[in-house]
């Protein structure tokens, strides 16, 4: 149990100098202004495409940007708000759908895309004012859910949308194709250009993501800004300042709605078309994880919680790079988590040395548990092959190791002092048993699961992410 | 009024009203102590269907199974339910514990975090294809044949069973809540927390209490709605839904609420496949569309429940 304040003396007060000095480099970072942030996140993102003509990497910045977008869409909800919208997903799919429609050959309408696009902030918001008006009667754990059924809802009438009362509207599973790339006024711009992936899509967004965080920057700073801000600390207090509650978490909904139906519309005017499975669950989840790495209520966070957890996810599913993205990711975490620092150090060593020692006896006592590389392999292969036991029919013994692993980085969480190095050493074999033998062959599910117990794990640890807004509780 | 079809309808109400049923009493019980919503609650009950699959494995399979077919099957039901009481402590211990003072959003978060980590584990280590647990060739078709026969109409022994031991476990929880020392201090738990607490009783171990029981429950239903559906990642996902409405429309944190509100809604999702859809003239495929706007304004009218108590605000 934390101790309780004491009376009389306010200790986060008390250690603000602490705090103050353990965060000196984000303070440093908070002084530069918010727009030279920006405008040094721009150029970085414009000049990917003048680097490299790699059409996956393109895809990739441009996927990013998407991210980016609904990241902060969803901080305006879940971040000002404070509202919980798990029908946020919905928003994004109506916007891609309601592009698809307006300018595709399904219904022969091809409309200009600015116009689709105004169409789709403003169909947006309105749908957004429409499933926002249950807070005004639901909070919390309530208005979650019924926004999860709103979800439902939206992906019931997309699927089956084939045969609405006799009308074609969505397509059903198979989506809607052929849809039209971006017009600007009759000239269009194709999606790829001589089989390369054409790159002011890349500008394209971009553009729209400068639009929409300066807008939304804008909002925050405003009375309506501090009003939310006001609102999801104690709604009560708010409405006793005479503060419209109702209005503001409506208009919460609506900014956050528009902002995910543009993305949308954006989305839909690259690819080639749009699918119910593309508004998954899965990307729900995704999109929330991004926002709590970043901290809910900062949109320079969410922008580089977009950022991060998109590369790392992209990463993880090139089967090239995955495994130094994991054991990568296992040193980076053991530095932050681990004091002193050169801990780390020893524990790794312990864990080369356990390695060897384990595959020599695993290869003594049968040797259908071990597998040597072929010589020509490169050095690190060979160098993981001699010291992770590979068994040739592994069998049950994933599903054993997988809940093992688990169960031994929970209670590596759980002991203390010399017990923990003692833990963290087979820990960090078994994982590496795991990778190896279960997860490197899946990278499409392992990085769910990674992402998962992150979630998990930035939740338990630092509940305001990276550069969240820190509540004080005043007792 | 065709009545052959009538009958069936009632039968598949109370089959899936009695699954809805279990899973419900697991969210009522935890957020009835913790007032948390347990978004995983659903993988739970996913886990404890593989849980089940494993089991069958073992003895052989449902077609030539090493001991008696009955046997495994309480066996398969046991095992899910011990394996989900440990998989919903430990949840408790790692994911919500450390979180129970944190803002309300907090723990919802890492509930969706847990849900999600579960549901792919299982995905990356059996993979996504369907399985089934065969009942169709266990005790060869017994499972099938009808076991009550009422003039025209017949119940199989499948639904028989699913839903007797639906019915044994709730009154098995009814006696621990009621009528035990444990019990006593859940219930007091669940009207106040630090009251309860100045009265020397562990919290702590009440919720840890908790989370054994909804785990054990989820495990069973899991077992019992396999037996006539396939198992898959996400299988838990839209009956942890309904199940928790089921909780909500029957009064979040009531008991008894919970088990009308499964059958409720087993009842209203029955209903909608075989007669609403056809009604409104509309694909059985929307009949989703139907069950959640209902359930929608079933939540704006009356969001306390049909047993809850208002939520009455002190200020």
């Amino acid at each position: 149990m934390t101790e309780g304040p004491r009376i009389g003396k306010d200790e986060w007060v008390a250690r603000s100098g602490e705090n103050i000095e353990r965060h000196r480099l984000l303070n440093a970072a908070d002084r530069v202004p918010g727009w030279a942030r920006l405008v040094l996140f721009c150029l970085f993102v414009a000049a990917i495409p003048l680097v490299t003509d790699d059409g996956y990497v393109n895809v990739i910045v441009f996927d990013t940007l998407i991210f980016c977008l609904l990241a902060i869409g969803l901080n305006v909800v879940v971040g000002w708000g404070g509202l919980l919208d798990l029908g946020y997903i919905a928003f994004f799919g109506i916007g891609a759908y309601t592009y698809a429609i307006l300018s595709s050959d399904k219904f022969d309408i091809h409309l200009t895309s600015p116009l689709v696009m105004v169409i789709c902030v403003v169909f947006g918001a309105l749908i957004g004012l429409l499933v926002g008006l249950p807070s005004w009667r639901l909070s919390g754990d309530y208005l979650a859910i019924v926004t999860l059924f709103v979800y439902q809802i939206f992906i019931s009438i997309v699927t089956n949308g084939n045969d609405l009362f006799g009308v074609d509207l969505t397509g059903g599973v198979n989506g809607i194709a052929n849809i039209d790339p971006f017009d600007l006024f009759g000239r269009g711009i194709p999606v790829s250009h001589e089989g390369i992936f054409n790159s002011n899509y890349i500008y394209l967004a971009l553009g729209v993501f400068v639009v929409v965080f300066a807008a939304l920057y804008l909002v925050n700073h405003s009375r309506i800004g501090r009003a939310w801000r006001a609102l999801r600390e104690d709604e009560l207090a708010a409405e006793l300042m005479g503060m419209p509650t109702d209005w503001l978490k409506l208009l919460a909904f609506a900014f956050g709605a528009a902002v995910a139906s543009l993305t949308g519309g954006l989305f839909a005017s690259l690819k080639v078309g749009v699918f119910p499975e593309s508004f998954s669950l899965t990307l729900l989840i995704t999109v929330y994880a991004m926002l709590i790495l970043g901290g809910v209520g900062s949109q320079t966070g969410a922008v580089l919680g977009a950022v991060a957890v998109y590369v790392f996810l992209e990463a993880l599913r090139d089967p090239d790079v995955s495994g130094w993205v994991f054991y990568i990711a296992i040193v980076l975490a053991l530095l932050l988590v681990i004091r002193p620092r050169w801990m780390v150090a020893g524990v790794l060593a312990a864990t080369v040395v356990f390695g060897f020692v384990v595959h020599a006896l695993a290869g003594a006592i049968d040797d259908t548990w071990t597998t040597t590389a072929s010589p020509e392999a490169d050095s690190v292969t060979r160098f993981l092959d001699a010291w992770v036991v590979i068994p040739t029919s592994p069998g049950d013994s994933r599903t054993i190791a997988y809940v093992g692993l688990v169960a031994l980085v929970l209670l590596a969480t759980t002991v203390k002092g010399v017990w923990r190095w003692l833990a963290l050493v087979p820990t960090l074999y078994l994982a590496a048993f795991v990778w190896e033998n279960v997860m490197s062959e899946q990278p499409d599910v392992t990085r769910f699961v990674l992402l998962g117990a992150m979630l998990v794990g930035v939740m338990v640890t630092r509940p305001s992410g990276l550069l969240g807004e820190r509540r004080v509780e005043i007792v | 009024m065709d009545y052959d079809k009538l009958f069936q309808t009632i039968v598949n109400a109370a089959t899936l009203g009695s699954t809805y049923a279990l899973i419900a009493l697991g969210y009522t019980i935890v957020y009835g102590i913790l007032k948390l919503l347990n978004f995983a609650h659903g993988d739970v009950f996913m886990v404890g269907a593989y849980v089940g699959l494993g089991v069958l494995t073992v003895f052989g399979g449902a077609i030539d199974p090493s001991i008696s077919i009955w046997l495994v099957l309480c066996l398969m039901v046991l095992a899910a339910m011990a394996a989900c009481a440990v998989l919903g402590v430990v949840i408790e211990r790692f994911a919500y514990r450390p979180l129970r003072d944190a803002p309300r959003i907090a723990p919802l978060i890492s509930a969706l975090g847990v849900s999600f980590f579960l549901s792919y584990s299982v995905q990356l280590l059996f993979g996504a294809n369907h399985r089934t647990y065969d009942t169709f060739n266990m005790a060869g078709g017994k499972l099938y044949e009808p076991a009550l026969t009422i003039g025209s109409f017949s119940i199989s022994w499948l639904r028989v069973i699913g839903i007797v031991s639906a019915v044994l476990l709730m009154l098995a929880l009814w006696f621990l809540v009621d009528r035990t020392r444990t019990g006593k201090a859940m219930r007091a738990t669940s009207i106040d927390r630090d009251a309860a607490a100045m009265m020397g009783i562990d919290i702590d171990r009440v919720i840890m209490f908790a989370f054994v029981l909804s785990g054990a429950l989820a495990g069973a239903a899991g077992v019992l709605f396999a037996l006539r559906t396939d198992l898959f990642p996400t299988m838990g996902f839209t009956p942890g839904l309904f199940a928790f409405t089921a909780a909500v429309i029957g009064g979040i944190g009531s008991i008894p609420g919970a088990m009308l509100g499964g059958f409720l809604l087993g009842t209203v999702e029955a209903l909608t496949v075989t007669y609403v859809t056809d009604w409104i003239g509309i694909p059985v495929g929307l009949s989703n569309l139907v069950i959640f706007s209902l359930l929608i304004v079933f939540m704006l009218v009356r969001p306390q429940g049909i047993l809850g108590r208002p939520d009455i605000k002190k200020v």
